[in-house]
């Protein structure tokens, strides 16, 4: 691939402008102009545009003052009208005809918010990613809808206010002599220390008069746009790309974007403020997600791909259905709470996978999915089979793209004296309870932490995980062990922006008992004991659906452990402020008295 | 002991060893007359539902096409459930079962159940339906057929009540429903009916206050003699099937939608047979069935 350079002549300025040029075999590919933040200059996009020039013409400039471009005197030279004038003299030169697609961040970003809400560009634009720069105007009103007195907006105001600590620095007057006289090593180092610039990053020769000459960048727009915002609107499609890390701008400063924009998607991502460095592979991708979604590219002849899902589609902002295009898997789907799970998912529009050990519950679970709207699909799976695990996760990236919430929920019961437990039956249950549990994190896990795009993990534990009994030593092993395993999993991937939620149910009348071994007795006695237990969960009526919109409920609100029921919240609270009374509880045995 | 109770002609009746009542074939006739009656209000009112109509001037509809057909009393006055109500989530309380000001929407299920009584014959009916399609609403009017079958067989066989109940939940897990029977007062499936004197009697909370006495008095008669009218899940109803006429009304829900049928099936010493199978949700599973032959034939 041949880059190559020219220069550009823009209202005072000369911009130093690199063009992929039209790559080999796509003559009709898209182009795309990238534009950098402050303190960078074009090179930080050499990484990305790396990974994109194969499959488009991609642009990069120096903005004026940074980089090769030459920069105009004073701070007026670099107000928003200015800086757009720029990119339209980009656009005049390299695609004067056809709509460019445009990428922006920090800096960037906030300019060519300016260019899409400006009207006598929108024919110029085909679409608009944005990582890490929000408009200006946005902020202000954002800031203006938080002067109210309610907490969670002061408090988003406050920790946004913390962050943005440079811009009030960057207007006092030794702002200039700061970068002048060496400020860029101090900023280098201290960015390295902060994981912001991972340390393989070349620093640019020009750093430090990048640096100056950008504060004008602040000086010339932050006050007077923050007094005086216009509401900017479009309707041409923009992704924002939120790394949820980012020490500079919040995720929640971007919450209202939706009020401006009609054709919005929002990526909330794992990373840090400088995710261009950090994750190019990633954002490459992301970004010609929106550029295939706003043109789609001629269908490989060799796959039979007909869906016509597009992987924005969760990612919508206002869409009518919170889960819209995202992919669930529940195991366990067939009966009980896997089932309803299941439904309750699909009626947000979730796409659901259903998995079970019984094909024709599992079916009959994707069939009712389906009637409530959703798209669903079912496979007859062993959660205790590694094999069988691993052959679900890979068809679901095959055929799917991937899981956004995975739900391990397949269990069976165990009751009676651990004395009486058996090796098989101790093997039986910890196979299913625990094994699928390991199974079903561990694939899924790995899969969403390689896709970096976060996710969830629900790990369907029970009351018995903190309620020891003499007479189900084995059940509550096996579900202490599966919320352990979700506390710890929670740790680990946390950074990776995965949830992992341990629920713990108490009495839900579900097949749960019909599907339990009472150890120790004959026959007859066993399926006595089912009945009566049976009964006594019919008469709790605590209902499997009730489970459900407590899953949902929990994923929503990355709740890490949820008791769900009165007698399971009553037990876990008993749990930590009386444990003697649990251990007294424990003696009792209730099949004595069935 | 004995267990003396008044009647509704006013004379007292010794009814400790009395066995239960068991309607002649004529009487059986009068009945299904009244069932096809209330059957087709429902299905004409149905046809008139159109969006923004509440759930009261449903029911109000309801109630003037039975009266104008000669309807003078009640054993309950017309109900109507709009949207998710028809699944009756959160029901607690017994007046969260009456009408409200919920307006139709389209593509909303519904449910109307009307118990009117002519010239002392009752029938106690729901209709379950929706307004434009609605797959879930479909899928389970459709697969309430099963249940209708397994709630005969198992009378048939004579099983003890409280099996078949549970047969029922069983089967509505299968199916991936849950049971919304078990809203209802006492969350009962089925409630005996009986023949009252003709004429009319205060309605008390959309009861029929006649009606209620005459369930009063079997439940305290059945009390003594070890079975109850009213078929539930609870050791009461741990008894064979009881000679006499039973509306049942197993009612299913998923998610924010109810379904249910409610007709009256006839329990002899020996027997069980549904008292008419010539009504719309009957009509309705076999209609594939009749689309079917009919390709056969001109084929």
């Amino acid at each position: 691939m041949t880059r190559h350079s020219h220069r550009v002549r823009s209202a005072g300025v000369e911009l130093a402008v690199t063009d992929s040029g039209i790559p080999a075999g796509h003559p009709d590919a898209p182009t795309l102009i990238l534009v950098h933040g402050y303190p960078d200059n074009s090179e930080t996009w050499l990484p990305v545009v790396g990974r994109l020039e194969s499959r488009y013409r991609v642009v990069t400039y120096d903005v004026r003052g940074a980089g090769a471009s030459t920069a105009p005197k004073g701070r007026s030279g670099y107000t928003l009208d200015l800086l757009v004038e720029d990119l339209a003299a980009v656009m005049d030169t390299v695609s004067p005809h056809r709509p460019v697609h445009l990428v922006g961040h920090d800096w960037g970003s906030i300019q060519l918010w300016e260019a899409v809400t400006a009207e006598h560009l929108t024919h110029r634009i085909a679409s608009f990613t944005s990582i890490s720069g929000p408009c200006l105007d946005h902020v202000a009103f954002w800031v203006r809808r938080r002067l109210r007195p309610r907490l969670r907006g002061l408090r988003q105001l406050f920790v946004q206010s913390l962050r943005s600590w440079y811009v009030a620095a960057f207007h006092l007057p030794g702002a200039v002599l700061f970068w002048q006289i060496g400020g860029a090593g101090l900023v280098t180092r201290a960015l390295r220390m902060a994981d912001e610039w991972p340390d393989a990053t070349a620093v640019s020769p020009t750093l430090a008069s990048d640096g100056a000459h950008g504060i004008n960048l602040y000086r010339a727009n932050v006050l007077v746009r923050g007094a005086r915002p216009r509401e900017r609107r479009t309707d041409l499609p923009v992704q924002l790309i939120v790394p949820v890390g980012d020490r500079f701008v919040t995720p929640a400063l971007l919450d209202d974007t939706g009020l401006w924009c009609t054709n919005l998607w929002r990526r909330d991502v794992p990373g840090w403020h400088w995710l261009i460095r950090h994750e190019p592979d990633r954002v490459a991708r992301w970004i010609s997600e929106l550029i295939d979604h706003v043109e789609p590219p001629d269908p490989d002849p060799g796959s039979d791909q007909t869906a016509t899902r597009s992987p924005l589609d969760r990612l919508r902002v206002g869409r009518e259905l919170p889960d819209r295009g995202k992919v669930v898997v529940v195991t366990g789907a067939g009966s009980g709470i896997g089932r309803q799970t299941s439904l309750a998912f699909a009626e947000r529009g979730a796409e659901i996978v259903a998995a079970d050990i019984d094909a024709d519950a599992a079916a009959r679970t994707a069939t009712l999915c389906r009637d409530l709207g959703a798209p669903a699909t079912h496979h007859q799976v062993d959660v205790g089979d590694a094999e069988a695990m691993e052959a679900l996760a890979k068809a679901v990236e095959r055929d799917h793209g991937g899981a956004d919430i995975v739900v391990n929920n397949a269990g069976i019961g165990m009751a009676g004296p651990l004395l009486d437990t058996s090796t098989e039956d101790w093997e039986r249950v910890l196979r299913v309870n625990l094994w699928g549990v390991i199974h079903g994190s561990r694939l899924f896990g790995q899969q969403m932490s390689a896709r970096g795009e976060g996710g969830h993990i629900v790990n369907v534990a029970s009351m018995a995980a903190f309620t020891p009994s003499r007479s189900y030593p084995a059940y509550a092993t096996s579900k202490a062990a599966v919320l352990m395993l979700s506390e710890c999993l929670r740790a680990e991937l946390a950074d990776a922006s995965i949830g992992v939620t341990a629920i713990c149910p108490g009495v839900v009348n579900t097949g749960i008992v019909s599907a339990t071994r009472f150890v120790g007795v004959g026959d007859a006695e066993q399926q006595r004991r089912r009945t009566v237990t049976n009964r006594l969960y019919a008469r709790r009526g605590f209902t499997p659906e009730k489970v459900a919109d407590a899953i949902v409920r929990s994923v929503d609100r990355n709740r890490p452990v949820v008791p769900v029921a009165l007698e399971a919240q009553v037990m876990r609270l008993v749990s930590r402020l009386a444990p003697r009374t649990t251990r007294r509880l424990a003696r009792i045995d209730p099949t004595t008295r069935l | 002991m004995r267990l003396m109770l008044p009647l509704n002609n006013g004379t007292v009746a010794d009814v400790t060893h009395a066995p239960p009542w068991q309607p002649t074939p004529d009487e059986l006739d009068r009945f299904r007359e009244v069932q096809q009656l209330a059957y087709r209000g429902a299905e004409e009112v149905a046809g008139g539902l159109e969006p923004g109509i509440t759930e009261k001037e449903t029911a109000g509809r309801m109630r003037t096409w039975l009266q104008d057909r000669g309807v003078e009393d009640w054993f309950h006055l017309p109900f109507a459930w709009f949207g998710d109500r028809t699944a009756f989530r959160n029901f607690r309380q017994p007046f969260q079962f009456f009408p409200t000001g919920r307006r139709l929407e389209e593509g909303m299920p519904y449910i109307l159940d009307c118990a009117p009584v002519r010239d002392g014959f009752t029938a106690d009916i729901g209709y379950a339906g929706s307004l434009g399609p609605n797959a879930v609403l479909d899928r389970i009017v459709g697969d309430l057929a099963e249940h209708r079958r397994l709630i005969l067989n198992q009378v048939r066989d004579r099983r003890p009540l409280r099996e078949i109940y549970e047969a029922v939940d069983r089967l509505a897990a299968r199916q991936g429903f849950d049971n919304r029977h078990r809203a209802y007062p006492f969350r009962v499936i089925a409630h005996q009916v009986h023949r009252l004197p003709p004429g009319r009697g205060p309605v008390v909370g959309r009861f029929g206050l006649r009606s209620l006495r005459q369930l009063a008095r079997t439940v305290r008669v059945g009390m003594q003699q070890g079975w109850s009218p009213l078929w539930a899940d609870g050791r009461f109803s741990n008894h064979p099937p009881t000679p006499g006429l039973w509306a049942v009304e197993p009612h299913l829900g998923l998610r924010g939608v109810g379904a249910k049928f409610e007709e009256l099936l006839v329990v002899t010493n020996d027997d069980a047979f549904w008292l008419d199978d010539d009504l719309p949700h009957v009509r309705r599973w076999a209609a594939p069935a009749a689309h079917t032959e009919v390709q056969a034939v001109e084929a």
